[in-house]
């Protein structure tokens, strides 16, 4: 039998052991590849299933040892890590699928599956990071992860995408190198303990802990794409689609705004986050970006455009909920960095399929694709409608336990802000939506006559997804549920 | 009198030895380098094996002892910097053997290896010294082999390089022996041990000043950097890794070593060097985003390292000043390891598509791939990515200067950082970029046997990251930064 204390090591081994394989295959060396791919996705799936089981029954798992005097690298277990870790293992199994199909006949496929599997490497090492500077050593691993990917088509415009690309997450990754030696120095441990650590600090020096608050939120808020650093999120849309899914849903954005969380809840506390008096600040930021990624997503021509801004402003609800200093809020960040990842996913893969089968990247494209398209137009719509916050689809869900935390946090501009954001959402999602579905195609045609050909690999996995996005809202009350599992960790992180 | 063989003997005059005969026989000159390196290596792991087991051990040579004696004396510092050179040395000497090969370099190969092995004689030499005129010897065997193993290649460059590092490397020769001269006309004595203690009186400032001027000359510190771009630049790919990784390491090793012993000279003066060092930070990285050639991106990506060395030193001025040696001494492992590994690498794309102009690497449809990825590796490590080596000893800078108060350090070092990665994304763009080739790229084109000593450098650079801690706890057996716990 495995050794069990070592099972998060064996977690992040199994992307970060694949990749120098992957990388070494020839390149007609497919099935092997394949096989390689998907064996080890499966296994990881497996693995994270029997960690949350061991994790939900309070077994704690603690792997470190020392890189420089006192200073440790770890990592830890516990249920946040679990709910991060179980997102990336499945959504990493289906895009990896959906992946081996989209790139059948492309070129350098031994390179990007490599990067790939690094890229959820750094992801699982960032989930089960113990504290803020192995959580570093994962978030920069991930920008160099990423980068190969984002720029894999190697033209001129991917290559100019690479770049901003580069500056922005590499500056980001260094202001967090900055804040972490400032903790270290402040506070002697960067530690993620529930309640935090810079209790006794921010009692002495008060200036110093604000001004940490700011450099370490300003730095995971470049991948999180908060406004202003928000601007490589749609410019990265070069990259091949399953990479842009990968990249929206679970890999960098959330890497941010899982480290907002680590950082709001572990390193401050929330209560010190509040004496501190960043949190409504931070609550305001995450607003500004709501409204403004979705006023931005509604002129956006370009598919994948629209969509990165719908990002944009998606992924701060969980920085909203977070900083709304409620436990109810809470519960909806943390479920919203499953919906959302489940949500964006679906519509980024259906959005690669419309482009691969239909050739159709504009909204503008996009009349009658629904009947040339049914299965993942029908994906795309749950997910759009999830996104918009109708019941019982997941995006309902986070929404209504984020208004609920508006009003027990008395922010009842929450409310509107929520509303206003949801009408933004419908004004840029039902539009697609209604060409899809009831407008005729163009006489000379975006779309071939009869069915275009995809795969099963390309149409199956954003079925997959939509399902779940059905299945996380209407059972959201169901044992291991992310809704459950999310309550489970709120009691943890308010010391309940 | 019975003479004791002592692995500090051994891992000086086996190089001797070696180099006279590789000199005597070229045709077995390989075969005869790989034998010296072996057994140098040999003797020093059982000199680290020593110092592992009792602490920092001493010789005296010829029975006399200090003051007026040859003492050999090793600790942690000296067994790691040894360590390096053999190691770097070893793998950039598997790597000579392929770029060596063809018939046109038969010169290159004849002189190669004896030259290589004095320059092991020197370094080796430095490391084990504890008296300042025995320095300035091996300084200057050091500076003989360098300069041959800059004109190896040959080209009219090559030749006009090695001609500036020359004079450039004498200058500094002669500043140092003044020092020494000045030295010993104020205290009578020349080993480490007399100058602690010793009242630092102006004369002895300015004897350890020429000192140190000279030694700034050798390792390039910005404004004395002038001659190290062309030199290195031009050399043969693995003359230009022994000479980047190993050579300006043994002058910094100087500089590491005698700071121990000096008096502490004052605020301002540390502060200067840490000046000069942010100076070389800066122009080393803007000459490096402006250079055109790739080999030439790479020496300036020195003189900016190098620089980062010295801010290192002056980080957090009297007050953590061993701590400030440590994270120099970090530094100065990783910038070795990293620094051979890429110049290796950099050849070997030199080799494989024909040229090395950064503006037309993506007009090939060859890529050495294994190649690319290994510059890739290093370069990771010399900006200071985790978990680098390179990492570790910036974190470790950053920490010092941050604790002491002292910003203006902290922005030098992240100013340097992201123009590290400013001018090498400048070459990973060329090695990514495919839409300005017209025949198909194959993947894994340009593989080679020559890529595995490259690779191993920069893994090591990349790995030993995670193992800082038991490198650091090495480094300090014996105390070599002064203060006992």
């Amino acid at each position: 039998m495995m050794d069990a204390p070592l099972l998060p090591l064996f977690i992040l081994l199994t992307s970060l052991l694949a990749a120098p394989i992957l990388f070494a295959l020839p390149e007609r060396a497919a099935r092997l590849r394949t096989a390689i791919n998907l064996g080890m996705a499966a296994l990881k799936v497996a693995l994270v299933g029997w960690l949350s089981i061991k994790v939900s029954q309070g077994v704690i798992y603690d792997l470190r040892f020392e890189m420089l005097p006192g200073l440790e690298f770890k990592l830890q277990a516990d249920p946040l890590a679990i709910l991060f870790i179980a997102l990336s293992a499945v959504l990493w199994l289906i895009t990896t699928i959906y992946s081996v199909g989209y790139l059948e006949h492309g070129p350098h496929r031994a390179r990007f599956f490599g990067f790939f599997s690094l890229c959820v490497a750094a992801t699982v090492g960032i989930a089960l990071s113990g504290n803020l500077f192995t959580f570093l050593l994962f978030y920069e691993l991930l920008t160099l992860a990423t980068y190969p990917l984002v720029i894999h088509r190697g033209t001129a415009e991917a290559l100019r995408a690479g770049r901003i690309y580069l500056i922005y997450t590499l500056a980001g990754g260094l202001v967090l190198l900055l804040g972490t030696l400032g903790l270290w120095v402040l506070a002697g441990t960067t530690d993620f303990v529930p309640g935090g650590v810079l209790a006794d600090v921010v009692a002495e020096n008060r200036l110093a802990a604000q001004l940490l608050f700011v450099v370490l939120i300003g730095a995971l808020g470049v991948k999180a794409a908060l406004v202003p650093f928000h601007r490589w999120l749609p410019i990265a849309m070069v990259a091949p689609a399953p990479v842009s899914a990968l990249l929206h849903a679970v890999a960098v954005v959330k890497a941010g705004a899982f480290g907002i969380m680590r950082v709001v809840y572990e390193v401050f506390g929330i209560e010190t986050a509040q004496t501190l008096g960043m949190t409504a600040p931070l609550a305001a930021l995450a607003g500004v970006t709501i409204i403004y990624g979705s006023i931005r997503a509604i002129t956006q021509d370009d598919i994948k455009k629209r969509l990165a801004y719908s990002t944009v402003s998606q992924v701060s609800y969980i920085t909203l909920g977070v900083a709304l200093a409620s436990p109810i809020a809470a519960v909806g960040a943390l479920a919203h960095l499953i919906h959302q990842g489940l949500m964006k996913i679906t519509m980024f893969m259906a959005a690669g399929n419309l482009a691969e089968g239909l050739g159709v990247k504009r909204v503008s494209q996009m009349d009658g694709v629904g009947r040339a398209m049914p299965g993942t137009m029908l994906a795309f719509t749950l997910a759009a409608l999830g996104m918009i916050g109708l019941p019982p689809l997941a995006g309902f869900v986070s929404k209504w336990y984020l208004a609920q935390g508006g009003l027990q946090a008395d922010q009842v501009w929450v409310i509107a802000l929520l509303l206003g954001s949801s009408l933004l959402n419908a004004i840029y999602f039902l539009p697609m939506l209604h060409r899809a579905w009831f407008r005729d195609a163009a006489p000379e045609g975006t779309g071939a006559p009869g069915r275009p050909r995809i795969g099963w690999m390309l149409a199956a996995p954003p079925v997959t997804t939509a399902v779940l996005v059905l299945v996380a809202g209407s059972f959201a009350n169901a044992p291991f549920s992310p809704l459950e599992w999310t309550r489970f960790i709120v009691a943890i992180e308010y010391q309940e | 009198m019975s003479v004791e063989i002592s692995p500090m003997i051994l891992s000086v005059f086996v190089p001797l030895f070696g180099a006279i005969a590789a000199f005597v026989l070229p045709r077995a000159a390989a075969l005869i380098g790989f034998a010296t390196l072996v057994l140098t290596s040999g003797a020093v792991a059982w000199l680290a094996r020593d110092v592992l087991a009792a602490g920092a051990v001493g010789l005296p040579l010829g029975g006399w002892g200090a003051p007026l004696g040859i003492d050999l004396r090793a600790d942690g510092l000296s067994v790691a910097m040894l360590a390096l050179t053999s190691v770097v040395g070893f793998l950039v000497s598997i790597a000579a053997l392929d770029s060596l090969k063809g018939p046109e370099q038969a010169r290159q190969r004849q002189y190669f290896w004896p030259l290589w092995l004095l320059l092991l004689t020197g370094m080796n030499g430095v490391y084990l010294s504890t008296d300042i005129f025995n320095l300035y010897v091996m300084i200057e065997v050091i500076a003989l082999a360098a300069v041959g193993l800059t004109v190896l290649s040959g080209s009219r460059a090559a030749l006009q390089a090695g001609l500036d590092y020359m004079y450039a490397s004498i200058f500094g020769a002669l500043l140092f022996l003044m020092g020494v001269g000045f030295v010993y006309l104020q205290l009578g004595r020349l080993d480490f041990a007399g100058l602690t203690g010793a009242a630092p009186t102006g004369a002895l400032i300015a004897a350890l000043a020429l000192i140190f001027v000279g030694l700034a000359l050798k390792t390039a510190l910005f404004p004395l950097h002038f001659w190290l771009p062309a030199a290195h630049a031009n050399a043969t790919a693995p003359a230009s890794a022994l000479l980047s990784g190993l050579v300006v390491k043994a002058a910094l090793y100087v500089v590491l070593r005698l700071a121990q012993y000096m008096p502490f000279p004052s605020e301002n003066l540390l502060t200067l060097v840490g000046l000069m060092g942010a100076g070389a930070v800066i122009w080393g990285g803007v000459q490096a985003l402006r250079a055109e050639r790739l080999k030439l991106l790479v020496a300036w990506s020195t003189v900016a390292q190098i620089g980062l060395i010295f801010v290192a030193f002056a980080r957090a001025g009297e007050v953590g000043l061993s701590e400030s040696w440590k994270a120099a001494a970090l530094l100065i492992l990783a910038h070795g390891i990293a620094k051979a590994a890429m110049f290796l690498a950099a050849g070997r794309i030199k080799d494989e598509i024909g040229h090395d102009v950064i503006r037309d690497l993506d007009r090939t449809p060859i890529r050495p791939t294994l190649a690319q990825f290994t510059f890739a590796l290093a370069a990771i490590s010399l900006i200071g990515l985790p978990p680098s080596l390179g990492f570790i000893g910036k974190w470790s800078l950053m920490e010092g200067a941050m604790a002491a108060g002292y910003w203006h350090w902290v922005g030098v070092t992240m100013a340097g950082t992201l123009l590290s990665v400013a001018y090498f994304s400048r070459v990973f763009a060329g090695f990514l970029r495919f839409d300005r080739v017209r025949a198909p790229v194959g993947e894994h084109q340009g593989w080679a046997l020559a890529d595995a000593a490259p690779l191993t450098l920069a893994l090591m650079a990349i790995g030993l990251g995670l193992l800082a801690a038991p490198v650091l706890s090495f480094i300090e057996i014996g105390y070599p930064f002064g203060v006992a716990p």
